[in-house]
């Protein structure tokens, strides 16, 4: 069977997307507004990322939306030189989705940190996941609330010691990658702040991909959770705990690509192991096209909430038909069997007629 | 009125008005037998108008008194206002339905009864010692016995059903039987199960025959000494239809998409009683119109908005639980200032209540029930046909001011009926609207300024996405007025909160109109929404019996009507009926320092005339003496 006979997109996320010929620069989409982060904030690192990645995408600028909940991170729109809304906690899934199924010739980008996208927004996180309305998601994690001023998130640790959990947090943590793949997102990826070749390497797959990207970017966070990256980033640890990943290729890393992931034949389940102890061939070559989300699924648990390893770049990408496509599809057929006729639907089947006296 | 045909075995007499009620088991199918009835009064010409009343139960358990379910149908040969008060006929399926209705039919009235079903356990499961049909307990009415079930059961056994297949079909014998009492037409029924049941032939056969067994019933048997005659009313000419409110609510937003030339989004959630708009909304996407089922009542609003913002008419329906939910974006709607028709089919409260009864408890909600100074005009439909006008009218004014509107509706129009004139397309109201095209800034910098308004309406420029030079961003936080750019200025604040009160102030709304045909009464009496039928019907009651009483009707309830402050003041008593504790008097009196009286039902069915009457009688007596 074909693509076409599946019903699965053939087309790319942008499909539908007027261009621009006009060359564009990271400049054309620096709004106008101050930008009101604090001084450190791993969110200008992004936004600077994704205001010099968009003009690669030759798109008009006016056919591109920001749309945006609650927290640091959803100021976003604001300094973008495109339309935006900025909405309210938790729900910008929802807007957007109700913009992208509206309209198909916009782009449009949801703007989320792990409190808004994960606790009071979770349900309309999951279920624009299992829709598949064709949005990008950039979901800045910083496991911490920072715009009420240091609580802790659905994504902190346990036993995290914040204004609001002096003795420490009690719940455990979303892994958000997980939580996408199990809602069977179609597109996940995953990118450090610090990393910007990184972040735009997922940002390009995920705006060429027709469905929800979610794209999780570890952002920190100077004033109530610095340093919650660190480990990530310093040059001793780095290497050995982040575990980058591309598609078709074994899943190799170190500084000197000392480390693999194999899979344990009987659970399913992955490790991390010295290449020259289980030999090369050993190790798991990524497929991202895996339908069957356990693959993907497996893949995330490799990183814990102690950051002892942490996986990056595109875990999944797979074909799925997108609601706002579907949906766009049914009105066009009803259009096309059935004339829109206001006088006849008023009508009904039964009428009378009262004559005048 | 009585004559009597010589020469024939049954008198016919002719009546002007008839109250029907089916009563039977959830399963028993009255809702359909109701409804088909209606269509036979419709065909006919009478006017009419309809009561269901069910549970909320899908199947309570059978024969009990929570699984009742009925249907009343009122016809008529003039124009009537209510589905009536007390039924002339009680058709009662099982003793569950006879015990939980008797109390409702009057002395001398006709009781119908299947006596299949009265069986010593079926009598003892709703707290009948002994049976009514036998200890002279019903002795005040006259009572007819039928054996619906056996003698249905009996008719279709050459169609080789089931005994249990066969029975299901005693509803259409009942119906049979008043259609024949009655002179209604029977083709539609036929036509309509043969329909309905156009896949399993057999079936619609079995139906059409019960339904034909029942007519045969009536005719062939002397047990029915008379039938009776209503003719058709005489209403205003033109091309009728029969429309239920939640219908004619959906047709009314087609009706919009199509006026305003915009596509429509409806996104919504499953509620009682508002599915139904979601239900028929989903068949017409011929007209453009979209229907998204979302995860909750939030993101059913907030995908409406969202739409709202690209240019579509973003529409939201639930009821009262779902505006709870909805408030937060509702808000937003009110600060971004986008068109968005929020439909509340208002049902009992508070919490879940009473999902399948009737009540005007979320007027409070629809105005105030938002955090911060967040008006938005409120609409309020009077029947079930004018439900279709009210969504037209209330997306009209969210399109033209860029606003959220509340539409209050409720279970009691939303699933009752009546006789609908049928406009025309070209005669319906033109609302398009200009999206923005071009810059705007009144500083002359080629600048876009979202929050610039027209000077008339107060309105924001409507600038959707896909508009070069538009780009702006907008959101929850103040604006700058004009800019648009996000603004913590004290004074700026002060003037966006009493700017978009204005605007909401400002709504062009209709002067309301007075009935009282004698000219000079004293006692003036103001509604809301659906208590239209029973006020209108209770005041012409007061008047035949020779006093004097005004009727006035809200349907603008935010803002009011310019002339509503001097009507009040006009009387020297103003009555509030309200299904609800006086919500629409608290804001009278507030608002206009009239000391109105409030009058309150909340039993969850709507009001009947006879009560209103005597509420009235007693005032205006009041005021005479």
């Amino acid at each position: 069977m074909t693509a076409i006979e599946l019903g699965l997109p053939t087309i790319g996320g942008l499909e539908g997307v007027p261009t621009t010929d006009e060359k564009q620069t990271a400049k054309d989409y620096k709004s106008d507004q101050e930008v009101r982060w604090c001084p450190g904030c791993g969110d200008y690192i992004i936004l600077n990322a994704v205001q010099s990645f968009m003009p690669e995408l030759g798109l008009k600028r006016e056919n591109v939306v920001f749309v945006s909940g609650i927290g640091c991170s959803s100021r976003f729109p604001y300094y973008m030189n495109t339309y935006g809304v900025h909405s309210i906690h938790g729900r910008a899934p929802a807007i957007a989705t109700g913009l992208a199924t509206a309209r198909p010739d916009l782009s449009v980008w949801v703007v989320t940190g792990d409190g808004d996208a994960l606790s009071i927004g979770g349900n309309h996180l999951i279920h624009m996941l299992r829709r598949n309305v064709n949005l990008k998601v950039l979901l800045f994690n910083n496991r911490i609330y920072g715009l009420t001023k240091g609580q802790y998130s659905p994504t902190s640790e346990v036993g995290k010691v914040t204004k609001s959990t002096p003795m420490g947090s009690l719940d455990h943590p979303f892994n958000p990658i997980s939580l996408a793949i199990g809602a069977e997102a179609t597109f996940v990826a995953r990118a450090m702040d610090s990393d910007r070749k990184g972040v735009t390497e997922v940002l390009r797959a995920a705006a060429q991909h027709r469905g929800t990207a979610v794209v999780e970017i570890y952002q920190n966070c100077p004033i109530f959770n610095d340093g919650a990256f660190d480990v990530l980033k310093e040059p001793g640890e780095r290497d050995r705990r982040i575990i980058p990943l591309t598609h078709g290729e074994p899943i190799r890393f170190g500084a000197e690509g000392e480390y693999g992931v194999i899979r344990d034949p009987r659970t399913g389940t992955f490790s991390v192991r010295k290449v020259d102890e289980v030999g090369e061939d050993a190790l798991v070559v990524h497929d991202a096209t895996l339908e069957d989300p356990s693959y993907a699924f497996a893949l995330s648990r490799l990183g814990g909430q102690d950051l002892e390893h942490t996986v990056t770049g595109v875990f999944r990408q797979v074909q799925r038909p997108t609601y706002d496509d579907l949906a766009r599809e049914q009105v066009s057929a009803a259009k096309e069997a059935k004339s829109a006729d206001l006088d006849a639907l008023l009508r009904g089947k039964d009428t009378w007629t009262v004559i005048a006296d | 009125m009585s004559v009597s045909t010589p020469g024939r075995e049954t008198e016919i007499r002719k009546l002007d008005r008839v109250v029907i009620r089916f009563a039977g088991d959830s399963g028993d199918g009255m809702q359909l037998t109701g409804d088909r009835f209606t269509s036979e009064a419709a065909a006919f010409g009478n006017d009419l108008a309809t009561l269901p009343n069910f549970p909320a139960e899908i199947r309570a358990p059978a024969g009990t008194l929570p699984g009742v379910s009925s249907f009343q149908l009122h016809f008529a040969d003039y124009d009537i206002l209510t589905p009536g008060d007390r039924p002339d006929v009680l058709v009662a399926m099982n003793p569950a339905a006879l015990k939980a209705n008797i109390a409702d039919l009057p002395p001398g009235g006709i009781l119908i009864v299947n006596t299949d079903e009265f069986s010593k356990r079926a009598l003892s499961k709703v707290g009948y010692g002994s049976d009514p049909l036998e200890d002279g307990s019903l002795e005040e009415f006259q009572v007819h016995k039928v054996a619906m079930a056996t003698l249905t059961r009996a008719a279709l056994e050459p169609t080789g059903l089931s005994k249990k297949d066969a029975e299901r079909s005693k509803n259409m014998f009942a119906l049979g039987l008043l259609s024949w009492m009655y002179h209604r037409p029977t083709e539609g029924t036929e036509r309509f199960l043969r329909e309905k049941f156009a896949k399993q032939p057999d079936i619609a056969e079995a139906n059409v025959l019960a339904f034909r067994t029942g007519w045969n019933y009536g005719e062939t048997t002397e047990a029915f000494a008379v039938t009776y005659e209503v003719a058709p009313a005489k209403l205003n000419a033109g091309t009728y239809r029969q429309i239920t409110g939640n219908t004619a609510l959906a047709y009314g937003i087609v009706a919009a998409g199509q006026r305003s030339e915009l596509p429509v989004f409806l996104g919504t959630y499953p509620i009682t009683p508002a599915s139904d708009i979601l239900h028929e909304l989903s068949k017409h996407k011929n007209f453009g119109v979209t229907t998204f089922q979302a995860e909750d009542e939030i993101a059913a609003v907030g995908a409406a908005l969202g739409a709202s913002y690209g240019g579509a008419l973003g529409v939201t329906t639930t009821s009262g639980p779902g505006v709870a939910l909805k408030s937060e974006t509702i808000g937003l709607a009110v600060m971004t200032e986008l068109p968005l028709l929020v439909v509340a089919v208002q049902r009992g409260g508070p919490s879940t209540g009473l999902p399948t009864k009737t009540e005007q408890a979320d007027l409070l909600q629809a105005m105030f029930g938002r955090n911060g100074e967040a008006p938005l005009p409120v609409i309020a439909p009077s029947t079930p046909a004018d439900c279709f006008a009210a969504a037209l009218e209330a997306a009209k004014i969210a399109l033209t001011y860029r606003t959220p509107v509340m539409l209050l509706s409720d279970g009691y129009i939303a699933n009752g009926s009546e006789p609908w004139l049928i406009p025309t397309t070209a005669d319906l109201p033109d609302l398009r609207v200009e999206f923005a095209s071009e810059p705007n800034a009144p500083d002359g910098s080629g600048e876009f300024w979202p929050y610039v308004r027209d000077p008339e309406t107060l309105a924001r420029p409507w600038a959707v996405p896909g508009t070069k030079g538009l780009e702006h961003r907008i959101g929850g936080l103040e604006k700058a007025d004009g800019k648009g750019n996000i603004s913590y200025d004290p004074d700026n604040h002060d003037k966006m909160v009493r700017l978009r009160q204005a605007k909401i102030d400002g709504v062009v709304v209709p002067d309301i109109e007075v009935e009282d045909p004698s000219g000079s009464a004293d006692v003036l009496v103001l509604g809301w929404g659906s208590t239209y039928g029973p006020i209108g019907a209770a005041c012409r009651r007061v008047r035949r019996q020779g006093m004097k009483i005004a009727h006035a009707h809200l349907r603008h309830l935010n803002p009011f009507p310019g002339n509503l402050g001097e009507v009040l003041r006009g009387y020297r008593k103003v009555v509030v009926p309200e299904m609800n504790l006086g919500q629409l008097a608290l804001l009278l009196r507030a608002k206009y320092l009239v000391d109105v009286i409030s009058r309150t039902k909340v039993s969850g069915l709507p009001y009947k005339a006879e009560e209103l009457q005597d509420v009235f009688i007693e005032i205006v007596q009041g005021v005479q003496a």
